[in-house]
Formats: C-alpha cells, structure tokens, sequence
C-alpha cells in the first residue's frame, strides 16, 4: 500500500462519491459529489467506476504528497493551475506521483469542485452504500468531516499504466434548464416570468447543501408555508422573503417551502460548478426534453472510457500552459468564513 | 369504494423524481393513503422505481428515466394510488423523555407568552398529545409529528435559526417534530429528548417508522443528562409500549 497525504487544503473538500442511496425515507442525506460527470471523467483516468470515492477540491488550493510509494492520481473538474515538481499537469489527465513527490492544485478558475481520483479508489466504511461525507449527519469514511492538512489515505501502489487524458464533450453553456413544479401553481404567472426572465447570481452563503440565489423577490400566492413535502437534487425552493435556494447534494430530503422549479438532471452540475457572483439564467423545458437529456448523460457517463486516449500529445501541455497564464486572474469570491450552511425544515 | 377516493396529482419533481400528491394540507385519510401506496409498491415494485419517500400528504417517488418515462410511471401509478387504504393495523407506541425549556428549550417562554398562558400550561398540552409520525424527513430520523393540539399552533419564525442543538423537541405551523441531529431550523424550541431516532452503529439505527405513535413526558435536567449518557451508549432511552 501508499498512501496519499492532504498536506494542505481549503474548506469545503470532502470525500465524495455517487452518494447514498435508499434511505431517504428516514431522512439519510444522499449527499455525493457536486459534478457527477467530472467526478465519473477523474475515475475513468485512473480505471476506477464512475462514481467511485474521490476527493471533492473546493474552491480554494490544495497539496497532495505520495508516501510508501508511488500514487497514480487524476483530476477533472473546474480548471486550475496543476504542477508536479513545478511541471504543469493538464486538467482532465491521470499523472503519477513518485514517492515524495507532490501533487500542487492552485485555486478553482471558473467553477468551484475540482475532482482528484485516486488509482484504486478511496477506501473506507460505507453506509448504505457509499463513503460520501455529510458532515452533518457525522457520516462518511475515512473521514466523517471535511478533509484537513494531515489527512491520508490509504491507497494501492500505482500500477504503472501509461498517463491517460480524456476528452469530454464541449461544455453546455446558456441557461441552467428546468423542469417547472412541482409548487409551481404556488406563484402566479407574474412571478412565474419573474424566475425565467431574471438574472440570477450565487450568494457567497452556499454550501453543498443548498444555493441562496440572488435577484428579484419571488412572491407566493399563499403565502411560504407548504405543509412539507419531498426534495430531489436541484429543487428550487422559494421561502419566506422571496429568493430561492437550489438545493443541492447536502439537502434535506424534505422542506417546508413551495418548490418553484427542479434544475434537470444534466443541468445540475452546470449550476453546481457556477461560481459564487456570475450571472445566470434558467430555461423552462418539457419533461420530455429534461428526460432526453437525463438519459444522454447517463450515456456520457457510461460511454467514458471510450473517450480515453494516451496523454502523449503536444495539445495537453499547451492546454496547461495557457491555464498557468492566467494564474491568479479569477479568484473565488467565496471565503472560508461565508461558505455555510442554509436551509431548514 | 375506490372510485369516491378523489385521484392525487402527480406533480413533476425534475426528470428523476414525481410526487403523488393526495392533499395539500395534513389529513390523516391523506397521510394514511400515502402509507398505503407506499406498502403496496415494496409489495408489487413498479419497474424503474428507486426509491420512494412518504411524506404527510404525498409520496415522492424517485425513478430511472432510462428504464420509465413519466407518463408511462403514471399510468402504473395512479390505479395502484386510487385504491383503498387497508384498515390500521397495530402500530408501534414510543413514550419520549423531554427536558422542557430553560437552555433546552429556548423559545418555550415566547411561545406561552404568544398564546397568553405560562410555559407549564404549554408544556402539559404538549405532552398531553398523542401524535403519529406521519413522516421522516429533513435530516436522518426527524420525525414529523401529526396530532398537535390546535392551541398550540402558531406560524413558524420569521428568521429560521441556522443551527438548532441535537434532539431538540419542537413545533411549527400545526406540526410537532423529534430532531435527532443539529440543523436549520423555523420552528420553536420547546425542549430536548435524550432519544435518538437515528444512531449509526446501533441496531435500529432508525428507531422510528412512518405510522408509529409518540406521546411525550417531562424529565427534570438531570435525568436528561443521565438518559443522555446512556443514549450515547447505544441505549434506546424511549420506552416501547403496545399500541
């Protein structure tokens, strides 16, 4: 066995994986990471299942040293600067880290969770299924909490397979897609307008667990009191003083507030990695759209391996030259002391 | 007798998910209904369905797009969701410690001065209710209780506090509610129980189903702590009584 040692990290880093499923009737959290689809591209670098346990990078930098041994490792997700021994790493590529050797990840550019997948896999205890932290409910394994300096894990010896990157579709950009409902006859057409025709931003008070939007007030036809009802990942709630929140991974399974809108599937990710401050939109589509989509991205995601090739390519290291020219241009707007939790029954 | 039942809705949660709802507000026939369809899919499980979650007056069911598309899980939803609800059969009865107000139970002194009466009289009502977990919900074993005495309803609080403490006893709107673990919370702190409906290393690790009945008793700040010993032990503090 190597190990992996977090040497330094931000807040908001945990291990995550396809989270934790079946128990949502007693109130267990699914929890699981924030981008599904860049957590499956840094498992299929280093040959792990889509949604095997990871580390989810928050916004802020991180150092990851190898010990007892070398560690093959990959990374995908919201770019940033990468260096092995000051040699750039690509996003999107598997790199090995010789014995001593550490992995060096600047700030998120351009989205918050970057993922780094471990060769192998993380290791630990799971609970109904998963090893995914909500820190919360004091669940996930190795480590119930968010990961601090001095952390490790425990992981196979690299392989010595050959270096891989990946290439992932273009990205989706315009407008976060949402299915309408299912409170949605809770708002009048006013508002209804109001939520699809409106900027929205990401209130630096946001967390795994849900996104306070900002923009205009939404305002209930009855009032904010809804006599609870289920919640899914990218329910919109609207409570009582009209800005919504996007509940996301860490969320309640159940809340008390009129659901305007469901973020789709495919979608959720995208608003996942939105940075806190960048202007959005969202787009009402038909479930039958939203279902399309749903069912293209489980495809993506089962179809990834075909989209391996070798990291020999000239291509890789320009990619990650050019990131490194931007060094220190975008930083995150969110501070430690402002990424909390906010949401209630 | 199952076509006076009024259809629910089934209302779209997102592209994974529909909620069947039966009422929109709590409604014991509701809420019973919602059991009922909840029994009857474990029994004769619908191709596609991942999991389902009962609420008050809805079951929210979580299904693969990729094996049923909505309409087509509606069609197999709605004759199971019109059927009659099969009589009540024996639930399980929990008797719940609670330490009422001071540090415990921080609004309990609003709350009787809102409904102009004193913090004992509030107490004695609301340990005089005999409630049903009508769902679980929220964060791992908070039970939602129906059954509050309807002087005790009151509109939940305007700002939400971010953290409420671990096994807070609480009502909000016309619902009672057992917390097991700290989190977000709107409605009034009117004390704390010992008792952990959810504890992970435990066998239940969840104590409580949807359908069981709870009724509370006051214990005086002492006991607590030594209930509160014995509960992080593992010890199931709630006494078990037949319904």
């Amino acid at each position: 066995m190597s190990r992996l040692v977090v040497a330094s990290i931000g807040p908001a880093s945990s291990v995550q994986d396809g989270g934790r499923h079946g128990a949502q009737r007693y109130g267990l959290t699914v929890s699981g990471a924030m981008d599904r689809l860049s957590l499956a591209a840094a498992n299929t670098l280093v040959g792990n299942e889509p949604f095997a346990a990871s580390v989810e990078i928050g916004p802020f930098g991180a150092t990851f040293t190898a010990r007892d041994g070398a560690v093959r490792v990959a990374i995908s997700g919201a770019p940033r600067n990468a260096d092995v021994a000051g040699n750039p790493v690509a996003m999107d590529t598997s790199v090995t880290l010789k014995d001593g050797e550490t992995l060096t990840l600047g700030f998120a550019r351009g989205g918050a969770f970057t993922y780094l997948a471990i060769e192998g896999a993380i290791k630990g205890e799971m609970v109904f299924g998963s090893l995914a932290v909500n820190a919360r409910a004091g669940l996930g394994s190795p480590y119930p909490r968010p990961l601090q300096a001095g952390d490790e894990f425990s992981v196979d010896a690299a392989s010595g397979a050959g270096e891989l990157r990946i290439e992932l579709p273009k990205p989706i950009s315009g407008p976060i897609r949402v299915v309408l409902g299912p409170q949605d006859d809770e708002f009048d057409d006013a508002n209804k307008a109001l939520f699809l025709g409106s900027e929205w931003k990401i209130s630096a008070t946001s967390d795994r667990m849900g996104y306070r939007l900002e923009g205009p007030a939404i305002k209930h036809l009855h009032g904010h009191n809804i006599v609870s009802d289920g919640t899914v990942n990218g329910s919109i709630q609207v409570p009582g003083n009209g800005s919504p929140i996007a509940l996301m991974m860490d969320r309640g399974t159940s809340g008390g507030y009129p659901k305007i809108a469901t973020v789709i599937t495919a979608d959720v990710g995208r608003l996942a990695q939105t940075s806190a401050g960048t202007a959005f939109r969202f787009r009402a589509v038909s479930m039958a759209e939203a279902q399309d989509e749903a069912r293209k991205f489980a495809q993506l995601i089962r179809n990834l391996p075909a989209r391996l090739r070798s990291a020999d390519s000239v291509a890789l290291n320009i990619e990650a030259l050019s990131d490194a020219n931007v060094a220190g241009y975008a930083v995150s707007a969110m501070d430690a002391g402002t990424w909390q939790v906010t949401a209630e029954p | 007798m199952a076509a006076t039942l009024p259809p629910p809705r089934l209302l779209p949660s997102g592209d994974c998910a529909v909620t069947v709802e039966f009422s929109r507000t709590i409604d014991d026939d509701a809420n019973q209904r919602v059991l009922a369809l909840d029994k009857a899919l474990a029994a004769s499980p619908i191709d596609g369905i991942t999991e389902t979650v009962p609420t008050y007056r809805s079951l929210l069911v979580h299904y693969d797009p990729g094996k049923i598309g909505f309409d087509a899980l509606g069609e197999k939803l709605l004759p199971v969701a019109i059927q009659p609800p099969p009589p009540v059969t024996k639930a399980r009865r929990w008797r719940v410690p609670v330490a009422y107000g001071g540090e415990h139970g921080i609004d309990l002194e609003d709350v009787a001065r809102a409904l102009n009466t004193t913090p004992d009289d509030i107490v004695a009502r609301h340990a005089g209710g005999d409630y049903k977990v009508a769902m679980i919900g929220f964060t791992p074993g908070w039970s939602y209780l129906s059954g509050l005495d309807k002087s005790l309803h009151m509109s939940r609080r305007q700002n939400p506090r971010l953290l409420t403490p671990a096994g807070t006893i609480s009502i909000g709107g016309v619902q009672a509610g057992i917390q097991c673990l700290a989190a977000p919370s709107g409605w009034h702190l009117l004390g704390r129980t010992p008792v952990r409906t959810y504890q992970l290393h435990r066998d239940p690790t969840f104590l409580t189903e949807p359908g069981d009945r709870v009724t509370f008793f006051p214990i005086d700040h002492k006991t607590f702590e030594e209930l509160d010993r014995a509960a992080e032990a593992g010890e199931i503090v709630a006494e078990q009584v037949d319904a």
